[in-house]
């Protein structure tokens, strides 16, 4: 449906995208007791965790191997072991995640090798997991190295199943990187009620969900364990979430043989009907009667803030699947899908809803708001100056969000969630109205040459008359 | 022009650092860059920290030459503030892909530097080097100059690449940029014995516009900071300047050294953080100017804007005082301004249990000392779960220190406040100071402590259970074992006098107070006082009725 544009300008402007190497260490987040590496310079990790830190407000673990010029000209093998031996005596991790970088990709360094060195000639290591995963910083972007890093952990720490013998009850959840920490819960409290015990993979709700722990934890201090990892071979299903997850359920598929489905929307009423009869069949249970109620809850909000959505020309610049779900959403509450800017190739954004797809940067985002009129401005925080230059409602999604509180908590999946997010984005078009938009004697004049649209931004005392 | 090695050795013999200074022979030749610790390295790299010395001048174009993560995950997150342009908030990167690795990504750059051009005509761009063109040997100076050619504009090279060493060692590679090819080019629009540069400020959420309204009062101009709210103009133009003073003299001694070299610039070390510190700023500022030329009478203006100031902001934090008895504070900072936070923070009246002094040089460390005594409790490298475990004990009231070791105090339940680069408030000037004592104050007197610290009710509930069940009710009703615990249990470890003899003794003679226990045991009654007075409340003690 949509024409996927690719970038032509040399310079990319505020850029949108973020890095494989620190989507591939926030999958290792998801464990607990991990401690993700990354194998290049300081700076890489450093940046990394800053953001972390700054979206989630909480200690984060995130270390570095500190290839230094002369370390790099020679080759990372030492610094590696030094990494490896130094987290596990001060850290006593569950497990170390590492996942390299453009640096250590340049100079070439055969990590897989590396560490099969680094075992061999550190006995005390035999037990600890290392799961490596390549994720050069010139290639793909942060979603790209959430997906690779699941699948190679499914690859590395997944058990084969070998007696055969399943637990219906039991379900993997392999959710993709766009979902919270909150979103998850929200998922596992579902999962709950129709009776099935799920396993995600990985679990951030686990790790960073905010909370004060008991005592002070270098490493995750939460998350799937290793040994839960180890027995997803014997779940009933697999469900993934996003079509970023495909492929690390295939790897699942295939090394143990449990079905999988994608879910690739979780957010709007649709994709969470198809979602809940799935659950009602696997579970041989019929969906539970909160639900019944929550999709009544979600109708009537989709009533209640169609008045404000319908219409709305929406600029959204996300990673694909954050990007598919939010759009069709969007776009079955009547917006017009009028600028899509995402980071990297996926199946889905040609699937988008609109006409074209550009992957890019915010600069392009912002000129295509400006040059197409749109009213609404969907995205990271990095969105906030062209927010302000463009005087359109902003509403923040996505990773990261560094200058609001509550970004782990923010939800898209489920009626409730889903639910939650139209009335956010709805009070956020009123109260923009409220502020710069009220109508004055002198309005209808201009108000007239405005597209259709406008017959949605109608007086509050039309809205009210719709309600009541 | 010069090869980063060369660059590299010169900074790391720069005389005028104290650090350095106090080195010998041998380990000035290994440099200053300490080894980075794999898997225990925190902190940022080389390219980060020439960025953060330069991205706060505000008109001119950073682009960063390199893969997405150098710029994408790190753009627009430091607090500096500009009064004018806001081209330094956008962020410009060649965002170098796989193929660019293989054929060079110097073409890409050229491009980047013309499209940049054509869309925002900025009046200068400053490129950054990062580790991989440095790697594949894209020769970003030739870039560089063929461009400023080219557009009849200045191009610099920042040659920074991260893998070269610390932050540190980047804010002082991107002063040497400065000195190479933009400080001298210029000339100001016109000139007063009054003009100073400010170098190492970064304006970090405004705050050096809480100092200027006094430098305007007195007449005296900043004809440059570098870099926070910079101008290219003013930074090129910057060699005319009267005097200058050094505000993070760890990160940029270099400029001001050879500033002062070059151009007879002389320079200070000051800062602007706490009330005596501030004072002596502008005093120091006066006199450099004056003895430069500048007329006499500066000197005395100078010290009466001092008194009406101190006078205002002592007056504003006397009520404090009283709030702030026996409160304790635990300083965790870069370390470079330590010594005057120690000194501002006592001004308040805080009693100080420690202070990191990391990167402090040993005059900094000899300061600490002076304000807080011979045994000050200096801290040269806390790990994380040290300061949670202190925070934890209650060995302090307070943290206060950067973002990246927020979460230890917090998670520990204690207040905490941010006094680096990403804070939100000001904390610099007479202003300044007063209101980081305000924040002070909010944190340590807020209701929302005490809440979080208790317990919750399942868990209190459990706790009640277990003591039901514990060692101490199981010797409450055997009275050998209450005899034996009575008399291991030391009250006065001064003079090791045990909780029996003391009990025995209240009863024996009904004694009333603590005077009178001392009189009748051997007790000191000093650290113990608090003991002996709860005894007495409480006599006859659980234990001692079963020891009967």
């Amino acid at each position: 449906m949509a024409i996927v544009t690719a970038p032509t300008k040399a310079c990319a402007v505020n850029p949108l995208k973020m890095s494989q190497p620190i989507g591939g260490a926030f999958a290792f987040m998801g464990l607990r007791g991990a401690m993700p590496l990354l194998h290049g310079s300081q700076g890489c990790t450093s940046f990394g965790l800053t953001l972390f830190v700054r979206h989630f407000k909480e200690a984060v673990p995130l270390q570095t191997t500190a290839m230094s010029e002369v370390a790099t000209v020679l080759g990372g093998y030492e610094n590696l072991e030094l990494a490896i031996l130094n987290i596990y005596n001060r850290t006593k991790p569950k497990i170390i995640g590492i996942c390299s970088t453009g640096v250590t990709e340049t100079n070439g360094d055969d990590v897989d090798a590396y560490l099969k060195l680094i075992r061999s000639s550190h006995p005390q290591l035999a037990k600890l997991p290392l799961v490596y995963v390549s994720t050069p910083d010139f290639k793909g972007a942060f979603q790209d190295g959430w997906e690779r890093a699941v699948a190679r952990i499914v690859e590395v720490l997944v058990e084969p199943n070998a007696n055969g013998l399943r637990d219906p009850s039991k379900v993997n959840v392999l959710p993709g990187c766009h979902l919270t920490p909150g979103d998850l819960d929200e998922l596992r409290v579902i999962l709950d009620d129709f009776g099935l015990c799920p396993s995600f993979l990985p679990d951030l709700a686990g790790s960073l969900d905010g909370r004060i722990p008991d005592e002070f934890t270098p490493t995750t201090i939460g998350g799937i364990g290793v040994d839960e990892i180890a027995s997803m071979g014997r779940a009933g299903w697999t469900i993934a979430i996003g079509a970023q997850m495909q492929r690390a359920a295939e790897v699942m598929q295939g090394k143990t043989g449990v079905p999988v489905r994608v879910f690739e929307r979780l957010c709007g009423l649709c994709p969470n009907d198809e979602f809940m009869t799935f659950l009602s069949e696997i579970s041989g249970r019929p969906i539970p009667l909160k639900y019944r109620r929550q999709r009544g809850q979600l109708a009537d909000a989709m009533l209640d803030a169609h008045f404000h959505i319908g219409g709305r020309k929406v600029a959204i610049g996300a990673e694909p699947d954050l990007l598919f779900d939010l759009s069709g959403m969007l776009h079955d509450m009547g917006a017009q899908v009028t600028a899509a800017v995402t980071t990297t190739q996926s199946g889905v954004i040609e699937r988008i809803k609109t006409k074209e797809v550009l992957i890019g940067d915010l600069e392009d985002l912002e000129w295509l708001a400006k040059t197409r009129h749109c009213d609404l401005l969907i995205t990271h925080s990095h969105g906030r100056q062209a927010a302000a230059r463009l005087k359109v409602p902003f509403y923040r999604t996505g990773f990261p969000m560094f200058d609001r509180l509550g970004a782990g908590h923010q939800l898209s999946v489920g009626y409730r969630g889903t639910r939650n997010l139209i009335f956010d984005i709805a009070n956020l078009v009123i109260a923009h109205r409220e502020e710069n938009d009220q109508p004055t004697p002198d309005k209808w004049r201009t108000a007239a040459g405005l597209p259709p649209y406008s017959g949605y931004r109608s007086p509050i005392g039309a809205d009210e008359g719709a309600i009541a | 022009m010069s090869s980063l090695a060369a660059t590299l050795q010169n900074i790391f013999d720069e005389p005028g650092c104290a650090k350095n200074g106090s080195k010998s022979e041998a380990e000035r030749k290994n440099g200053c860059t300490k080894q980075l610790q794999p898997g225990s390295a925190a902190g940022g790299c080389a390219f980060d920290g020439a960025k953060i010395a330069l991205q706060p001048f505000t008109d001119v174009a950073h682009l960063v030459h390199g893969p997405i993560a150098c710029e994408g995950n790190s753009w627009d997150n430091r607090g500096a503030a500009s009064s004018g342009a806001n081209l330094w908030r956008t962020a410009f990167t060649t965002d170098l892909s796989e193929t660019d690795i293989v054929f060079g990504g110097e073409k890409r750059l050229c491009k980047a530097i013309k499209e940049i051009i054509e869309k925002c005509d900025p009046p200068a761009i400053f490129v950054y080097q990062t580790c991989i063109p440095a790697m594949i040997g894209d020769d970003i100076n030739a870039v560089c100059k063929a461009a400023s050619q080219r557009f009849a504009k200045p191009v610099i090279p920042i040659n920074s690449p991260g893998f070269v060493g610390s932050k540190n060692l980047g804010n002082k590679l991107a002063g040497e940029a400065l000195l190479e090819y933009v400080i001298g080019t210029q000339e100001p629009d016109y000139t007063t014995p009054y003009d100073i540069n400010l170098i190492g400020e970064y304006n970090l959420s405004g705050e050096l516009w809480q100092v200027k309204p006094l430098l305007d009062e007195l007449g005296i101009r900043i004809l440059s900071c570098i870099s926070g709210d910079g101008k290219y103009r003013e930074v090129a133009s910057s060699h005319r300047a009267r005097a200058a003073m050094l505000v993070c003299s760890k990160s940029m001694i270099n400029v001001a050294r050879k500033m002062e070299q070059r151009y007879r610039i002389p320079f200070f070390e000051g800062s602007f953080y706490g009330i005596q510190d501030s004072s002596e700023s502008l005093r120091q500022l006066a006199r450099l100017l004056v003895e430069r030329g500048a007329p006499t009478d500066l000197l005395g203006r100078t010290e009466a804007v001092i008194a009406r100031e101190e006078a205002w902001a002592w007056a504003a934090i006397e009520p404090y005082k009283s709030r702030f008895e026996g409160k304790k504070a635990l300083l965790i900072t870069g370390g470079v301004k330590s010594w005057s936070v120690v000194a501002a923070l006592q001004e308040a009246g805080l009693e100080l249990v420690g202070t990191s002094v990391k990167k402090s040089t040993r005059k900094d460390k000899e300061r600490i000392k002076e304000l807080m005594g011979q045994d000050a409790h200096m801290i040269e490298d806390m790990t994380p779960r040290e300061m949670y475990k202190m925070l934890k004990d209650a060995k302090a009231d307070i943290m206060l220190s950067g973002g990246k070791s927020q979460f230890v105090a917090l998670k520990a339940v204690m207040p905490w406040l941010d006094i680096n680069q990403e804070r939100c408030h000001a904390y610099m000037g007479y202003v300044g100071m007063v209101k980081l004592v305000e924040e002070i104050d909010k944190s340590l007197s807020s209701p929302m402590w005490e809440q979080l610290r208790r317990p919750a009710p399942w868990e209190a509930l459990a706790k009640a259970m277990k003591q039901m069940q514990s060692p101490i009710s199981a010797i409450a009703r055997n009275s050998t074992l209450a005899e034996t615990e009575r008399r291991a249990t030391k009250i006065c470890v001064c003079n090791t006098v045990d909780l029996g003899t003391i009990e025995d003794a209240i009863y024996a003679h009904g004694l009333k107070s603590v005077a009178a226990v001392r009189e009748h045991t051997n007790a000191v009654g000093g650290c113990c006082q608090r003991h002996i007075e709860d005894i007495l409340v409480s006599e006859p003690s659980a234990l001692r009725q079963a020891a009967e």
